[in-house]
């Protein structure tokens, strides 16, 4: 992959979209902060955050589902208050949800089509859009097989993939990806994160939000952390690594207090299974051990 | 030459897992697959059991009963694809009929501008129960259930106000009635069988919303609203848009058979058309509409509405028990869930 190459941005490339000091409150809760970011083209911004950090008020204020309280938001030049999802999309911008933003019943063609079907005449071309839609997958290394099955059946990266292969197709300038990985397994992550260097190299604006520093220092040109609303690092990729990244994700100095608060506890140390010392739940339980009792195997796993 | 290793892409590079579909996984991956099975059996039923049934003239009688139904069912069955559910459909029809007969009498105008109130009124109330439910984001059961109360209550009491009686007063010796009713209730002979306007302005309506779900954008955006509301407006889809047209479609419906009924008998009973609506629901998830929305067949629901009139007047021509239709609903109802439910699992896991 192309990720080790620095990028080098061209002079006299303009960002598509400039987010000047962007509030957002609801009532007393201010989600959101004196928000700075630019999207150029041909690069991307990864948006890191803890849970609750206020990364999904921004891309709600991009994709236009939630218009900002405060600070100046510009799509190419021009300040703007977006309405709509239609709107955004209008400026070039098209936002990949978690839930994906698919219908599970509906099948691989008429879900790539929703909101922007082909119509000849009256009718829809299906046939038309089943062609599309299979060359649209197919470069970019998709393999559906039969577009006219249900999403539903299909896999999280499959899923992810379809979702981001039509926003570029629909004339993306901006593409917002949220969380594309976070549901997927090590496989799956991995395509998606080459679907998102396949976008960048051609030349979209993306927008990689995400909690994982991993995946985002693996693609990533330019890294904002948000915390509690606020920006709490702004840096190009050549004045980072990934350790420093993750150490900043983790909110440094928590990350010092905990290694203090677990410097008693002896990580290598192994609990016998039937007498164990403290009761653990949920379906980040461990296993134990490779043919333990039953109930010791992690419930809740999909 | 190429070797043939060369032509075949790697294992692993292509998903060779999922296989095309034959015929019979694509004809059983169809939502009114169950329904016509359902109705295939009981034709095949009463034909054996009721000598009445297999007569051609009955033929007319059948499919007018259907039509009662199935009028009503393209709408619900529409609605339902789109994820929302309409309890006041039973009195509603009654309530255009009412609004109609009443508006024309008591001011003593043409029949017709009661007809065009009526029709304003239908779909106003459609377009209330979809607005209310867009605006208050409450589930479409309670928001319909007291359009329902509301209008079963508004049917027995203005009529009565208006009227004196809980029927409409007459209104075949107006100006329009005349006009009105052969646009309404007209009937044609077609050798032994006798075909009622209904039964032709459902055939109609069937035809246009299958082709408009099936083939157009809106259908698509029907579909989407309905399968996941939240990512079709993120889409583009104008979901709000979609929904309130589609209860005004229901509207619309319920305006054709107040009028065939208010023309057919020239007068409307304001008591009648309660706990109709659950039979165009039942039709519509015979007929494979699921539930939850985003999958459903206006076909499928015009199969179900099929199987209630073959039902209704097949257990009156074997000679047995009236009172046994309602059982029989239920049956049916269960049964077909449990078709659909198999069938989707099948065609699914295909």
């Amino acid at each position: 992959m192309s990720t080790e190459t620095i990028h080098r941005r061209p002079p006299g490339v303009e960002p598509l979209v400039i987010m000047q000091d962007v509030g957002k409150s609801y009532g007393n809760v201010h989600a959101l902060r004196g928000v700075n970011l630019e999207v150029y083209p041909g690069e991307v911004t990864c948006v890191l955050g803890d849970n609750g950090a206020g990364k999904s008020t921004l891309i709600k204020i991009m994709a236009g589902l939630h218009e900002h309280t405060s600070g100046s938001f510009e799509v190419n030049g021009v300040k703007r208050h977006l309405a709509s999802p239609r709107a955004a999309q209008a400026l070039g911008i098209a936002t990949v949800y978690q839930d994906l933003a698919l219908a599970p019943l509906m099948s691989v063609w008429r879900n790539f089509f929703m909101g922007n079907e082909i119509r000849s005449g009256l009718f829809l071309d299906a046939r038309r859009m089943k062609t599309i839609a299979d060359e649209e997958l197919q470069k970019m290394g998709i393999q559906i097989g039969d577009l006219d099955r249900p999403v539903g059946g299909l896999s999280g990266g499959q899923k992810q993939c379809i979702a981001i292969a039509r926003a570029i197709y629909f004339g993306a300038k901006v593409i917002i990806l949220d969380e594309p990985t976070a549901a997927l397994g090590v496989k799956q992550s991995g395509v998606v994160l080459k679907y998102i260097a396949k976008a960048r190299d051609a030349g979209l604006g993306v927008v990689f939000i995400t909690h994982n520093p991993h995946h985002a220092y693996l693609v990533g040109n330019h890294f904002i952390i948000l915390k509690l609303g606020r920006l709490t690092l702004d840096a190009p990729r050549d004045a980072l690594t990934l350790d420093q990244l993750t150490a900043e994700m983790a909110g440094g100095q928590e990350l010092d207090e905990l290694k203090h608060e677990l410097g008693d506890v002896n990580p290598g140390k192994v609990v016998d299974p039937d007498n164990p010392e403290i009761e653990l739940a949920g379906p980040g339980k461990p296993k134990v051990q490779a043919g333990s009792s039953r109930d010791h195997e992690p419930k809740g796993e999909v | 030459m190429s070797t043939p290793t060369a032509t075949a892409p790697p294992p692993g590079d292509t998903d060779d897992r999922v296989v095309a579909k034959g015929r019979m996984g694509l004809l059983f991956a169809r939502p009114e697959i169950g329904a016509l099975i359902g109705a295939l059996a009981v034709a095949a039923l009463f034909l054996a059991v009721a000598p009445s049934f297999r007569s051609l003239g009955n033929t007319g009688t059948i499919l007018y009963a259907a039509a009662s139904i199935g009028i009503m069912a393209v709408g619900v069955s529409l609605l339902m694809v789109g994820g929302e559910f309409d309890l006041s459909t039973g009195v509603a029809a009654t309530a255009s009929g009412i609004c109609a007969a009443l508006t024309a009498w008591n001011f003593g105008l043409n029949v017709w501008i009661g007809v065009i109130a009526a029709l304003v009124f239908s779909l106003a109330v459609g377009a209330f129960n979809g607005w209310m439910l867009m605006r208050t984001g409450l589930p479409s059961f309670l928001v319909t259930l007291g359009t329902f109360f509301v209008l079963q209550g508004a049917n027995l009491a203005v009529t009565r106000l208006v009227g004196g009686t809980v029927s409409t007063p007459t209104i075949s010796d107006m100006a329009g009635y005349e006009s009105a009713r052969s646009v309404f209730a007209w009937s044609v002979q077609i050798g032994p069988v006798d075909i009622k306007s209904l039964v032709v302005y459902w055939l109609i309506m069937v035809v246009v919303a299958a082709l408009v779900l099936q083939k157009t954008s809106v259908g698509n955006w029907i579909f989407a609203a309905g399968g996941d509301s939240d990512a079709a407006r993120a889409v583009g889809v104008p979901v709000k848009a979609v929904k309130i047209g589609l209860f005004m479609t229901v509207g619309f419906c319920a305006w054709m058979l107040g009028m065939h009924l208010l023309f057919s008998y020239n007068v409307m009973q304001s008591g009648e058309g309660v706990g109709n609506e659950f039979i165009y629901i039942i039709a519509a998830v015979v007929g494979g509409c699921l539930l939850t929305g985003g999958y459903g067949s206006v076909v499928g629901a015009a199969l179900g509405a099929l199987i209630f009139g073959m039902t209704r007047l097949g257990i009156n021509y074997a000679g047995w028990n009236v009172d046994w239709f309602y059982t029989f609903l239920g049956v049916m109802l269960l049964l077909a869930t449990l078709v659909n439910l198999y069938v989707k699992k099948k065609a699914d896991s295909r």
